[in-house]
């Protein structure tokens, strides 16, 4: 199965923690606002400088903290897909369930910069830096996650499966 | 090949004889707590569910609600509750901290898998119960499905022993871990131990409830006589412990002596590596303190605060805040005096609820401030101005500092 992202990356630091990508104010907010304060104290600005189809690539322990749902900010700013040395696994979970792509990477940080093109594919595990011509392979998704990302998520795939009625 | 704790529950829940790290697991899930944010804008209405007996709603994050958009998600979950018949549903009135209220009403189980949309649920692991928390997009597929998976992390064990001295709490333990051997992602806690018996149950609560902080998988305790002491108090009967086997495989055992621990501090922005004894830090004034959360709400807590609140008065400007974790502990706290003492010593006693402890409502802190909390995180942003700083402590830590007005070692001003 293929499941693949490529783009433009920005690069962030270790232990990004989801009260810096979703504040408790943002929580008052419809997802289009509490978007906008994303990394709000981390990088300010960056809301506006993310386009659709770019990458988020982190260090270690990507996500710490709450089950609020980061992902679903990512997916309205257009993030195609996140990229970390380590992640959370709350948080990973999130990321696979909300249908964002989301890929471990060892070295994440030092293989990417900021504004560098980079192409991943969890159906085989294998990355390619197309800035800088870097490339390797880590371990493949499980099938099972693969097919989660697939279907856009564990919400789409309860509509697929009658859980839920269709919009 | 021997099982360490939570390989044997989720084996036991998948239906297999054994697993083994890396494994992936699909396993039943015994209860699943949905939260009052589950019930916000976003909340559809499931054509049907697995089984409502599997079910609970507690009203906990945004209660009583603070703004129109929070008091939308009451009817709502209501609303649900009538028409799945769902008997398991704790409003407002019966709320509290969805943690608290699923241990005293006796849903987290030994040898039990339970999961719920709030990142502290690892609270359950006091209980031998394999908590998790999960975001809500699984929580309400698991809600439909009565089923989710995990992949088989590594355990780590800690072997508590010894015994803690007089004025070092559970939250003193889990500071000193999380300053020692710093962030566990993609790792198990066990906890067990010659020492363990020494523990009381709040202790243990808050060290499970606070694996989130060091970024773990599941925390779960081994039973004892304290826990079944407790479980029976609680009306849980009939449960299947999950014991680690004798040759379980470990990635890391770490002996703790307790007998060497004092009160610690953390600093601001993380938990981890970032902590030191309370009677080393300089002179830190504090703008306000707060004793709460799921971590450090409960009954004991509050007792411990009222011990070094009684007859003194918090600081000239300083404010204090106690949050009960659940109405129950609200009330059982006001029939023994607690709150009484607290409200007499300055302090501000608000409704169970979540509140300060995520900046949402109830004691959001302003640029500039310093807060000493009790409660589960001191992230940058966390309990209101990207600009204060939340440094961290055990309630007698706190209580001891908001009277002198400054970072206190409980132990100078108490005998």
């Amino acid at each position: 199965m293929s499941v693949a992202f490529t783009g433009r990356v920005w690069v962030f630091g270790d232990s990004l923690d989801t009260d810096a990508m979703y504040p408790g104010f943002a929580i008052k907010m419809d997802p289009p606002e509490a978007a906008k304060h994303v990394f709000y104290e981390v990088r300010p600005g960056w809301t506006d400088e993310v386009s659709a189809g770019d990458i988020v690539v982190a260090g270690k322990n990507f996500g710490i903290g709450s089950s609020r749902p980061v992902s679903a900010l990512f997916i309205e700013l257009g993030v195609a897909g996140l990229v970390a040395e380590e992640f959370n696994s709350l948080f990973f979970r999130n990321a696979i369930n909300a249908g964002l792509p989301a890929m471990t990477l060892p070295d994440a940080t030092g293989i990417f910069s900021d504004g560098d093109v980079g192409a991943f594919e969890l159906g085989d595990g294998t990355w390619r830096n197309e800035t800088t011509g870097a490339s390797g392979a880590v371990a493949k998704l499980p099938d099972m996650m693969l097919d989660i990302i697939a279907t856009g998520g564990v919400m789409q795939r309860l509509v697929v499966q009658g859980y839920l009625p269709a919009d | 090949m021997g099982m360490t704790m939570i390989e044997k529950i989720l084996a036991d829940k998948a239906g297999l004889a054994s697993v083994s790290v890396g494994d992936i697991v699909v396993v039943d899930v015994d209860m699943t707590v949905l939260i009052d944010m589950q019930f916000g804008t976003q909340w559809k209405r499931p054509n049907r569910i697995h089984d409502p007996d599997k079910l609970a709603v507690v009203m906990d994050h945004a209660v009583p609600a603070p703004t129109i958009r929070d008091a939308a998600a009451g009817p709502a979950a209501r609303k649900f509750v009538a028409d799945f018949g769902i008997e398991h549903f704790y409003d407002v009135g019966q709320h509290g901290i969805c943690h608290q209220v699923i241990a005293e009403n006796g849903l987290a189980r030994p040898g039990e898998v339970l999961a719920c949309t709030d990142s502290h649920t690892c609270a359950a692991g006091a209980y031998n119960t394999a908590g998790r928390g999960l975001g809500p997009a699984e929580i309400y597929s698991i809600m439909c499905t009565g089923k989710t998976w995990f992949q088989i992390a590594p355990t780590i064990r800690y072997e508590l022993e010894g015994v803690t001295a007089p004025w070092v709490s559970g939250k003193d333990i889990f500071l000193h871990l999380a300053n020692t051997y710093g962030d566990a992602p993609n790792f198990n806690l066990e906890y067990g131990g010659s020492g363990l018996g020494g523990i009381p149950m709040h202790d243990r609560r808050t060290i499970a409830t606070q694996g989130a902080e060091v970024s773990a998988d599941f925390s779960t305790f081994e039973v004892d006589s304290v826990l079944r002491d407790y479980l029976t108090s609680r009306g849980v009967a009939d449960y299947h412990a999950a014991q680690p086997d004798p040759d379980a495989t470990y990635s890391a055992v770490r002996h703790v002596d307790l007998n060497a621990l004092e009160p610690y501090v953390a600093r601001p922005g993380r938990v981890s590596r970032n902590g030191l004894p309370v009677s080393q830090i300089e002179k830190q004034k504090i703008d306000q303190g707060f004793i709460g959360s799921c971590a450090n709400g409960q009954l004991e807590d509050l007792e411990i605060a009222a011990k070094v609140l009684r007859g003194k008065a918090v600081a000239q400007g300083v404010r204090l805040l106690v949050t009960p974790a659940s109405q129950a502990v609200y009330r059982e706290a006001m029939r023994l005096g607690y709150l009484q003492d607290i409200a007499d010593s300055g302090a501000v006693v608000t409704n169970s609820t979540c509140g300060a402890c995520f900046g949402y409502h109830m004691g959001v802190v302003g640029p500039g401030e310093v807060c000493l909390t009790s409660s589960t995180r001191n992230f940058t942003g966390r309990m209101g101005s990207s600009e204060a700083l939340i440094f961290m402590a055990s309630p007698a830590t706190v209580a001891a500092s908001a009277i002198a007005g400054y970072i206190t070692d409980p132990r100078s001003v108490t005998t």
